[in-house]
């Protein structure tokens, strides 16, 4: 991921060394945490480290901290002992597929809504200081108290042979969380031309529309990628947790609270669904860097929003 | 110029074509909703919502929907799960379901703040809550609760605690109530004294455990088990509610409701028959436990319907009113009350449930689990 995250032009002057140095940092990075993780387990306190009423380190045992060959091994296993129980990984891997849909769709309903509502900013004052106000405040409503209502609403929708799927109640709360980011980092992006270079289109008598599509749609990119960025990663945790409030079925969201309930008897198994929202959100993460790198000429220069 | 906009194309399929196959993804998610829904028409769509995912507990349900007994009445179920956020009673309420499985007590509270909804059947006669607490703890009553870390899961799970604390004349101020988890960690840790547990659920996951000192599953003589029904406190659990309003004056909802008691009854004489039939099914229906565990909350679950002396479903005077009783004399520990007052007589009914009972006397069904006896089941380690 790390590695796809570098803008292609430079990308293409490393050598394969160094994309081989890189992968093994990475993996490295990954047997770092897995040796802090037993390390941890082995010599921290038996109690946890608690600082007044809260323990701010885990317990060691076997229940809160199960060992990582455990949980790997764990994977390898079937789900229950029932005939034909596909073993762990499959089941994970089957339920962040359908989340990553989900998530999917959220983002790019996000994306669309998101750069209209920035392209309505641009091109009026007047729409920007009104509906910016709204946007920021959109984002403090509580999940919790929106994704019943969502659902009730979704519940009611039916027009002619369309009826609506609790899916897309999901998908609907995944992208109000995902068009922020892309609404604030398009709108950011497409003022960003500076007052001599939309000076100069206006003197080639080049008419909104003209400047919108040479000027500040390239000049956008570099605002726009770590927005979409951060779009796939907020329409992620936004599928998995409108799944849970919702009772949607067949996600990774709901196998992590399913899974929760049997970690009293088998502690290792509830890790199984929490590796693959790992799994989940880096290759959505590693997806839009794929867009990026298709972009490459617009990003001279990248700007963290 | 041309490559620029070759380009932008290109970027424009990409992003499309990635979230039509991400959608597709998506769509076996859609594709089991629509499951129970046979090619027959005229069925009547009825939704039913749960308060919680698919398992044991609600067993009947889909034993109903499993069996073609909902569509042998000419009706076309959902059953829509609960992951939590979902209220049943504000989803009746709302008009987004027909029925709803509740509580009773937290079907009061919300009966208090205005919701006209009324219980036409009690499916559970018994309440299934337990206290659980270590054998050495020193906690063998809810006497011993005061001043004591008391789990419970909250959202209205936690009045039969303060009800039977009630009755006992304790201040239920003393105690800590600590919020707990899906799971049993936080008691096995001994971040609680004593956890919240079902019969069918949380004390099977206690047994599905491994004692770290003997490497062995926990046995029950490891715990001291307080159980509500018993030790007072006790309240009415799994029931189904209604609309109020549609049951008065809407005779199609009135004729949807004794077909649908019918099959519910069905369902739930089936579970009691073959619990290891019912337990296959919530598995099918995505329960996620394992064989063990699933057939434990079935059984379980059975043992809190049967025997329903009077006929499945009807509710008993003396425990509704009992319920009303702990429901108004409890006081949380922040000095919260449930209730206040009396809920209104619209809160229950016996009429659709008798009305059921009768249709289906005479056919070949044992509706007062007169012969009922639960089995043996064998907890194995992880409920698998």
């Amino acid at each position: 991921m790390t590695a796809l995250d570098a803008p292609p032009a430079l990308r293409r002057r490393r050598s394969p060394r160094v994309a081989l140095t890189r992968i093994g940092i990475g993996a490295l990075g990954i047997l770092a945490i897995a040796a802090i993780w037993e390390l941890y387990k082995a010599f921290g306190p038996a109690d946890g480290v608690v600082i007044g009423d809260s323990r701010i380190l885990p317990r060691t045992s076997d229940l809160a901290m199960p060992h990582i060959v455990d949980m790997v091994s764990r994977l390898f296993e079937p789900v229950t002992r029932a005939d034909g129980s596909p073993p762990l990984w499959l089941e994970v891997s089957g339920a962040a597929a359908v989340t990553l849909g989900i998530a999917a769709v959220g983002w790019v309903v996000g994306l669309i809504v998101g750069v209209a509502l920035a392209l309505v900013m641009v091109r009026s004052r007047l729409a920007e200081s009104s509906l910016l106000p709204w946007i920021v405040l959109s984002q403090t409503v509580p999940l919790i108290a929106f994704a019943p209502v969502v659902r009730s609403w979704g519940s009611k929708i039916e027009i002619g042979a369309f009826e609506w799927q609790d899916w897309m109640s999901v998908a609907v709360i995944a992208s109000y969380l995902a068009f922020f980011p892309v609404a604030i980092g398009a709108l950011r992006g497409l003022q960003s031309p500076d007052a001599i270079h939309t000076e100069l289109m206006r003197s080639y008598a080049a008419g909104w529309w003209a400047t919108l599509v040479k000027l500040r749609f390239p000049a956008s990119v570099p605002y726009l990628l770590p927005a979409l960025r951060l779009a796939a990663a907020n329409a992620v945790v936004g599928a998995i947790v409108a799944e849970v409030s919702t009772g949607l079925r067949g996600g990774i969201g709901r196998m992590i609270v399913q899974y929760a309930g049997q970690a009293s008897g088998d502690p290792a198994k509830s890790w199984g669904p929490i590796f693959g929202a790992i799994v989940l959100g880096l290759v959505a993460a590693g997806s839009v860097a794929l867009i990026g790198g298709t972009l490459g000429n617009y990003r001279r220069a990248e700007v963290n929003s | 110029m041309t490559h620029s906009t070759r380009r932008a194309i290109a970027v424009g399929a990409g992003l499309l074509a990635s979230a039509l196959v991400l959608s597709a993804c998506s769509s076996p998610a859609s594709n089991e909703e629509g499951a129970g829904g046979g090619g027959e028409e005229e069925l009547t769509p009825v939704s039913l919502q749960l308060q919680w995912l698919p398992q044991g507990q609600f067993a009947g349900y889909y034993a109903a929907l499993d069996q073609g007994f909902f569509e042998d009445e000419g009706l076309d179920v959902e059953i829509i799960p609960s992951g939590g956020d979902i209220v049943p009673q504000d989803a009746l309420v709302a008009g987004d379901v027909d029925y709803a499985i509740a509580w009773v007590p937290k079907a009061l509270g919300s009966i208090e703040a205005g919701a006209n909804i009324t219980d036409i059947a009690q499916i559970f006669q018994r309440s299934g809550t337990l206290q659980v607490a270590w054998a050495d703890s020193g906690i063998d009553s809810v006497a011993d609760f005061e001043g004591k870390k008391i789990g419970s899961w909250g959202f209205g799970n936690e009045w039969e605690i303060f009800a039977a604390m009630a009755a006992e004349g304790l201040d239920s101020t003393t105690v800590q109530i600590i919020t707990q988890d899906f799971n049993m960690n936080a008691f096995l840790e001994g971040d609680i004294d004593a956890a919240q547990a079902m019969t069918y659920n949380e004390y099977a996951q206690l047994l599905e455990a491994t004692d770290p000192d003997t490497g062995e599953l926990y046995q029950p003589e490891d715990f001291n088990v307080i159980s509500y029904e018993e030790a007072g406190g006790a309240m009415l659990q799994d029931a189904i509610w209604a609309d109020t309003e549609r049951l008065e004056s809407d005779e199609e909802y009135q004729e949807t409701t004794v077909k649908f008691l019918k099959a519910v009854i069905k369902g739930w004489v089936y579970a009691a028959g073959d619990p290891e039939s019912a337990a296959d099914i919530t598995i099918a229906e995505g329960s996620g436990w394992g064989l063990s565990h699933e057939l434990w909350m079935v059984n379980e679950t059975n043992k809190l319907i049967w025997p329903s002396d009077n006929g499945i479903g009807i509710i008993d005077e003396a425990a509704w009113d009992a319920t009303v009783e702990g429901a108004l004399s409890a006081t949380n520990e922040t000095g919260a009350k449930l209730i206040t007052e009396e809920p209104p007589a619209s809160a229950w009914t016996n009429e659709w449930i008798q009305k059921a009972l009768d249709e289906l006397e005479g056919e070949d069904l044992d509706l007062t689990g007169a012969d009922f006896t639960p089995i043996d089941v064998t907890l194995t380690e992880g409920g698998a």
